[in-house]
């Protein structure tokens, strides 16, 4: 087990997650700042090494003019600087007790995988569909058969690997295949050697919704990954994020509350810089603290959302069992699948996608399916009627957490039905 | 139900047809699927490469399509360095004089400025929309090109 799954175990223990930025630097001197400086803050962090978008994509050129002007890149350039910067960068600060992770966006990711090994690192994200489909036009099967090699690689040094199937294209895509996403690529890992395994979730626009779903994902997995025990990552919101301060800060406490209620053992967060710009190091802390205190706040009380069951975990099932019985080899069984569109990701553009699936927010911020398009689950969870989507309402859906937050807190006369935004809840000891 | 599949193969005549399509450094969708809502929604037919498309790609889709628009949407603030290159291939290998070519989006990194539109305007675009405020005035040249021409006058 790595680093990060020793930390993980720790946080479940406690009951407060690990708290995790994004963050990536050109200069291997900021880098190594950035890292020393999230495993000060007060809080039981990771530290992340994000890569650029030029190596995201595998253009190593553009990283090498781009070093040579002196432009700044969005990211770590980790191939291009190579295992002995990077050991460098992290040497004395990622080490037992504080894991480095590198996240990187790639479909084709062998030479990053192949440096941060080299570099001593041992922990990745990403996955065979979750880097691919929303995200490029890499042919899903290339994507597949490098994910595979990957796996293996990472198998073979101990490694430790988190699906970011819990994503997709971040918002607008109804939990059912969130959940099965993260899972079926959980199963690939696990095929291809893999045993120190995470599968992630991101926030959505509905709290109630994203208990259930979280919950959805644990049963799933203790059911189909029995002998690895993979702990749960949240995302803080994926989607168009507030622009004010407050409504920034309100929607990354509520992610931290989300993560103690669900009982993830890891929280990736968001700063107050999100809808702007790429965060400093100081509001990336800022945000792993603000987290941190708010999570501490909630652990142990009673979650004040009721249990419900609106049909996410026999969704997930269906579509899990539905591509597992198309072909023995799980890489083969999600190139059929997509081809067949029993797995169709609502709205995205790649061309394997059949993009016949529909979703929309409805007026309580709850995803539904509009058209399940010709995935096994038509009729499992309450759907919305297709005139929900238009350009006019689509503009509104794909900001509804934004406006939510950005909106003034809601005073007694506020209709009931805001119920996105948290201060609305009476029992909140934040308040 | 709006359709937004993608679409390889020719499309039929009637409705006017719009290009839509990003630039090879952009992965952002959610600009190129609200924009074929829009553009649907004011009666074009729209054919949408996606996001990350090579040049060669754009160029080959827009020689197959013979598009009536050309509608280039990339936010990832490269576009005041993507869009001439493109559209100077455009221009010479694909795309018609007569036909626009319009950009649109976060096209830099920082502020834009007269001097980025009137580079973007001189490399062969018919159209700078920046940001948010763009949409509208986006939708109203599109609206100007379906307004056939008059003809004579009332009487």
């Amino acid at each position: 087990m790595t680093a990060l799954d020793d930390l993980a175990r720790l946080a479940r223990h406690r009951g407060e997650p690990v708290v995790q930025p994004r963050m990536g630097f050109a200069r291997p001197a900021r880098m190594r700042a950035g890292l020393a400086r999230t495993r000060a803050a007060r809080a039981l962090t990771a530290g992340t090494i994000t890569v650029d978008s030029y190596t995201r994509v595998g253009d190593l050129a553009g990283v090498r003019e781009a070093l040579a002007a002196g432009a700044e890149l969005n990211g770590f350039p980790l191939v291009a600087h190579g295992p002995g910067v990077t050991r460098a960068v992290v040497a004395g600060i990622g080490e037992a007790g504080f894991p480095v992770q590198v996240r990187h966006g790639s479909a084709m990711p062998l030479p990053i995988v192949a440096t941060l090994l080299a570099a001593g690192l041992d922990a990745t994200e990403g996955g065979p569909v979750s880097y691919c489909l929303p995200y490029g036009r890499t042919p899903l099967r290339e994507s597949v058969a490098q994910w595979a090699r990957c796996c293996e690689l990472l198998a073979a040094h101990g490694g430790h690997l988190e699906s970011f199937g819990g994503c997709l294209l971040g918002q607008l895509c109804p939990p059912g295949l969130l959940v099965a996403v993260s899972v079926l690529e959980g199963i690939f890992f696990r095929r291809h050697g893999l045993r120190a395994i995470s599968l992630s979730y991101a926030q959505q626009a509905d709290t109630a919704q994203d208990i259930e779903a979280i919950a959805a994902l644990r049963a799933l997995a203790a059911e189909m990954l029995p002998d690895v025990d993979p702990h749960i990552v949240l995302y803080t919101h994926m989607g168009a994020y507030p622009r004010s301060r407050d409504g920034a800060r309100e929607l990354l406490r509520e992610s931290a509350r989300l993560a103690v209620w669900a009982g993830a053992e890891r929280l990736i967060v968001k700063t107050t810089a999100e809808a702007a710009r790429i965060p400093t190091v100081e509001e990336n802390v800022a945000a792993l603290e603000t987290a941190a205190v708010t999570a501490r706040r909630h652990r142990g009380r009673p979650v004040p959302v009721p249990p419900q069951d609106t049909g996410v975990l026999a969704e997930a099932r269906a579509l899990v069992e539905a591509v597992l019985d198309l072909d023995g080899d799980l890489g083969r069984a999600f190139v059929r699948a997509f081809e067949r569109g029993v797995l169709d990701v609502p709205y995205c553009l790649h061309p394997d996608n059949r993009n016949r699936a529909r979703a929309a927010v409805d007026a309580g911020g709850r995803l539904r399916w509009v058209s399940v398009g010709a995935m096994p689950i038509r009729g499992i969870t309450p759907t919305a009627p297709a005139s929900a989507v238009d350009a006019r309402s689509f503009l509104r859906m794909l900001s509804f957490v934004r406006d939510a937050y950005d909106r003034p807190p809601p005073t007694p006369d506020t209709p009931a039905h805001i119920r996105t935004h948290p201060s609305a809840r009476d029992n909140d000891p934040d308040k | 139900m709006t359709d937004l599949t993608v679409r390889d193969g020719t499309v039929e005549r009637g409705r006017p047809t719009v290009l839509l399509s990003s630039v090879s450094s952009d992965a952002h969708t959610w600009n190129l699927v609200f924009l074929q809502l829009l553009l649907e929604d004011m009666g074009h037919d729209v054919v949408n490469l996606g996001p990350c498309v090579p040049d060669d790609l754009l160029v080959a889709a827009c020689r197959r399509h013979r598009p009536d628009v050309v509608v280039i949407s990339t936010v990832n603030g490269h576009g005041h360095i993507d869009g001439p290159r493109v559209v100077r291939r455009l221009r010479a290998e694909a795309v018609p004089p007569e036909v626009p070519v319009l950009i649109g989006g976060k096209l830099t990194v920082g502020r834009g400025g007269a001097g980025r539109v009137a580079a973007l305007l001189a490399a062969g675009f018919d159209g700078v929309y920046e940001d948010d405020d763009g949409v509208a005035e986006f939708c109203g040249y599109l609206e100007g090109l379906r307004r056939p021409a008059l003809e004579g006058g009332p009487g």
